[in-house]
């Protein structure tokens, strides 16, 4: 049966979906052995630090739209950090040529103790209106607290009353923070809400490419020109018009197949537009695996190849002289799942040891249920195994426990907050923002440039480990990392 | 009823789980949905302390402890915490999901109490108010819970020069840090000794236990934690000395520490008044050379400077920003807004204190915690002269529409960084100048 069901309002939980989990210990070659055979068991934590929730990753996915406005119904702490995304906005404009940069449309409907006896409904209706009234936006999205789903609020029905009165797509985006153990459902909870009230049926096909990915540097505009094709880049920097002619793609590529499963495989089965399965071009193999898969679906196999070959000619040897200046430093590596997995294959690849992960969750499939997308089974597959590889739900204690231990030469994490916790023990650590920074050849490149100015500035953080805080307790350093898994103690 | 907010310039709240994050080394523990925690580091930033941010426990409320519960959980939680983090005070904060579903925390910490742990509980469900309210929340249950065990080692009243300062909301006030540090040592310097409480110049839960000793509080706030002071009256017969701003620069500073003097007098604290003169004399003296070096360049300087402001901030930094802006620089405060949900019982005194600013002009003032609507306002307004825009990283954005200057000085804000500056005082009004200037002398390239 397919994941993508876009005629109910709520996209189902990742953990029901695709049976993700958010803790296991072991290593990368067990874990990819095991997560298609039934046997993967999720297990829980009895201590747990703070997580992050679904209702600002769906956020994410709506608020850097131009020409949209986001409602949060809830407490007005449930938007609290979604400023942060307006400097976002405002700072990368230029990598996607918008010129002048608008202020972003968040508001929330500010729900009292009043409104979770008598229902926020009222306060919404009236929210939505007023919304269009000050923004004028072209659609609005409406993204959902865990005070609003407790307390029941229809919010799809106001969504779709709004809709009729005011003539804009108005999408019920349901992202709940206790629904789901994992926030990338956030992503899943916005792409459903595009894909349902946004994206068109197409009446015809362009030379375009829609890109599913954050707001990193332009390398999809430079590679597929080569091909004679554009990106149409989703969803930050989009505009309303451009998503919903975006089922007028000829493919669909994703910088991140945690971030972008489910939207790619909702325009492959409901709107036609093929997706490139392959994971995301991080390291040589997977980059020409990805470029042969693109070739063969625009029909251009003969230019792939000649696409490659010079890449090979005029990147290898650079490549080769990292590899030489790397050969043997180990890096441990923290991020989300896919793109930690894509961290690890980029750090072997340069000739560094992958002394472990702490990844965040593991998806055992993604929504177009092929193999070839699973990121971890093609790192392990090209490198061989990663020994301590764990998924970690993005606790710190067991991060901080792990490196204690491990003290790799250099710690790479994707996620705010991680990296202060290598700095603290004195290790050199790496946190790069631009999510294409490090594809294709080139990102080889890139990724090892940043990598040997990081080992080599090691200063700041030797200093650091001399004055640093610590408020774990030392009976924690010294117990595995991972005694509080699985229930025990 | 509550209108939507756009903008919003304070959060709900659990984020007054903040306050604790102030107290050195203290942690909270979080009993919520897995982002309440994310959503205040992100919404202050650069916030974490000793265990806040990603280090703080939480109970991260999944549909099964909606559905039954989440006390089991979060006795867990606790549990390990002291196993796992080094604390000396830890505070029980629940988001919306706890309080909905309706867990009887108190029954949890009960049980840590009788093991003597240092645990307090509060309920900080989002929707039940914002961190302006809930930080008296928060430091109530620490003096009701924590503090009130040490009242035998602490008489009430005991040392008549201490006093309890209860000023800045840390990190909703960014000048936290500075401006307690500053107050401390104002107070110290007319002769009066200081549980500042928060930030690294408190003595952490030590000095919290001798609360009761001191002899009265001081409440520097238009209305924000007047429950504390209240609370310590009924406790501990504590009077207390409120200044309704943020004192800033020589006029305001002066009038806030001969206030206090007076009233310490009367509260029968031993202050050498010819000393404690002495002091506010040289400090007054330190301010002044400096303004009386800048005078030259406020009258002369050719190229342009602001004339006039409008602030968008909480009633203590509008009406502090707006005294000492118009007397000591003389930019003029326009409209001002005060984005801080001030309840309407303290709305009268705000309006009296900016209206005292001057008798020959009217400062409107309007309250809206609404800033997009604000930010609507200022748009339509017009005046003669070059501009300034004071408020949060979010009018930095105005401010260019408008062809003003701007200075960030309000949470959130991605434009500034903020470690031990003060603008509170003396120094902190030196500071303010430095900030403007400087601001308007980059603009010219």
């Amino acid at each position: 049966m397919s994941k993508v069901n876009l005629e109910i309002p709520e996209v189902a939980i990742r953990e029901v979906r695709l049976g993700s989990i958010t803790g296991f210990q072991g290593s990368a070659k067990e874990l990819v052995d095991c997560a298609r055979c039934g046997k993967l068991k999720d297990k829980s934590r009895s201590f747990s630090q703070c997580l992050g929730c679904s209702t600002s990753i769906a956020a994410c996915t709506t608020v850097l739209i131009q020409d949209a406005a986001v409602i949060s119904h809830g407490p007005v702490g449930c938007s609290s950090c979604l400023h942060e995304y307006e400097f976002t906005y405002r700072v990368n404009a230029a990598l996607r040529e918008v010129k002048n940069p608008t202020q972003r449309k968040i508001y929330s409907t500010n729900l009292e103790e009043k409104d979770t006896i008598y229902g926020g409904i009222k306060k919404l209706e009236s929210a939505i209106r007023e919304v269009y009234k000050r923004a004028n936006p072209k659609a609005i999205f409406i993204i959902t607290t865990c005070a609003a789903g407790i307390i029941g609020d229809d919010v799809e029905s106001v969504a779709n009353v709004a809709q009729e009165e005011l003539g804009i797509p108005v999408a019920a985006i349901f992202c709940e923070g206790f629904r789901s153990k994992m926030w990338t459902t956030g992503f899943d909870a916005g792409y459903h809400g595009i894909a349902r009230k946004i994206i068109k049926k197409a009446e015809k096909k362009r030379n375009i490419i829609n890109v599913v990915n954050f707001w990193g540097s332009d390398i999809f505009g430079k590679w597929f020109r080569e091909f004679g094709y554009e990106p149409n880049y989703i969803t930050p920097y989009a505009t309303i018009d451009s998503l919903e002619h975006s089922s007028e793609a000829v493919a669909t590529v994703q910088a991140c197949a945690t971030l972008g499963s489910y939207l790619g495989a909702a325009l492959e089965q409901e709107f036609g537009v093929p997706e490139i399965k392959n994971s995301p071009p991080y390291g040589i193999a997977q980059t020409d695996r990805w470029f042969r898969e693109l070739g063969t679906l625009i029909g251009k196999e003969k230019e792939v190849e000649e696409f490659l070959e010079k890449q090979k000619e005029k990147y290898m040897p650079q490549i080769e002289e990292l590899r030489e200046k790397l050969k043997g430093k180990t890096a441990y590596v923290t991020a989300g799942a896919s793109h930690g997995h894509s961290l690890l294959g980029l750090l072997q690849e340069l000739g560094m040891e992958a002394t472990g992960a702490a990844i965040f969750h593991h998806d055992p499939v993604y929504d177009n249920e092929e193999l070839d997308s699973d990121t971890l089974q093609h790192v392990v597959k090209d490198y061989g195994d990663v020994k301590n590889y764990n998924v970690c739900n993005k606790q710190e204690f067991e991060l901080v426990n792990v490196l204690n231990r491990v003290k790799p030469d250099i710690l790479f994490a994707r996620h705010g907050g991680m990296t202060l916790w290598g700095a603290k023990f004195g290790i050199p650590s790496l946190l790069i923002g631009d999510e294409h920074f490090g594809m294709g050849y080139e990102g080889l490149i890139n990724y090892g440039k940043r990598i040997l100015e990081t080992l080599e500035n090691d200063e700041f953080v030797k200093n650091l480990e001399k004055h640093s805080l610590n408020p774990y307790t030392k009976w924690w350093l010294d117990q595995e990392p991972y005694t509080f898994l699985g229930g025990a103690k | 009823m509550a209108g939507i907010i756009e903008q919003e310039r304070y959060t709900c709240a659990i984020g007054a789980l903040q306050s604790v994050v102030a107290i050195p080394r203290a942690v909270p523990i979080l009993h919520s949905g897995p982002g309440c925690g994310t959503m205040i580091a992100g919404f202050f930033e650069r916030s974490t302390g000793y265990a806040g941010g990603s280090t703080s426990p939480c109970t991260n409320f999944s549909e099964r402890e909606v559905v039954f519960g989440g006390t089991d959980r979060l006795r867990n939680i606790i549990k390990n915490t002291y196993k796992v983090l080094d604390t000396d005070l830890q505070v029980v904060v629940t988001g919306c999901t706890a309080g909905i579903v309706g867990d009887d925390v108190a029954s949890v910490t009960e049980e840590f109490l009788e093991e003597g742990k240092p645990i307090v509980h509060v309920e900080t469900s989002g929707f039940k108010s914002n961190n302006y309210v809930s930080h008296s929340n928060v430091i109530n249950a620490i003096i009701d819970q924590y503090v009130s065990r040490f009242e035998e080692e602490n008489p009430k009243r005991s040392e008549e020069n201490l006093v309890n300062v209860f000023a800045s909301i840390p990190y909703q006030d960014q000048f936290w840090k500075g401006n307690l540090r500053e107050y401390k040592r104002l107070l110290e310097g007319i002769g009066l000794k200081v549980n500042i409480l928060f930030g690294p110049h408190s003595g952490g839960v030590k000095e919290w236990q001798t609360i009761p000793r001191a002899n009265f509080n001081i409440l520097i706030s238009p209305w924000y934690g007047e429950a504390i002071v209240k609370n310590l009256e009924r406790r501990y017969e504590q009077p207390w000395f409120q200044f309704g701003y943020v004192p800033i620069g020589a006029n305001e500073t002066t009038r806030f520490l001969n206030g206090v003097i007076e009233f310490a007098k009367e509260q029968g604290a031993k202050i050498d008044e010819e000393k404690a003169r002495a002091f506010i004399a040289e400090e007054e003296h330190a301010y002044y050379e400096e303004i009386d070096n800048l005078a030259t360049f406020l009258l002369e300087f050719r190229y342009g400077l602001p004339n006039h402001v409008h602030i968008i901030h909480d009633a203590g930094y509008v009406v502090g920003l707006t005294r000492f802006l118009l007397h000591e620089t003389g930019i003029v405060p326009k409209e001002q807004f005060i984005v801080d949900n001030t309840p309407e019982k303290y709305k009268e005194q705000i309006i009296s204190d900016i209206a005292s600013t001057s008798e020959k002009r009217d400062i409107p003032v309007i309250f809206n915690p609404d800033a997009g609507a604000v930010q609507e306002q200022i748009r339509k307004i017009q005046h003669d002269g070059r501009g300034l825009i004071i408020g949060s990283g979010w009018d930095r954005s105005l401010a260019k529409e408008k062809d003003y200057d701007f200075l960030s000085a309000s949470v959130p804000t991605p434009y500034r960084l903020i470690l031990t500056t003060n603008y509170a005082g003396f120094t902190g009004g030196l500071r303010v100048i430095e900030d403007i200037y400087d601001m308007v002398l980059a603009t010219y390239k």
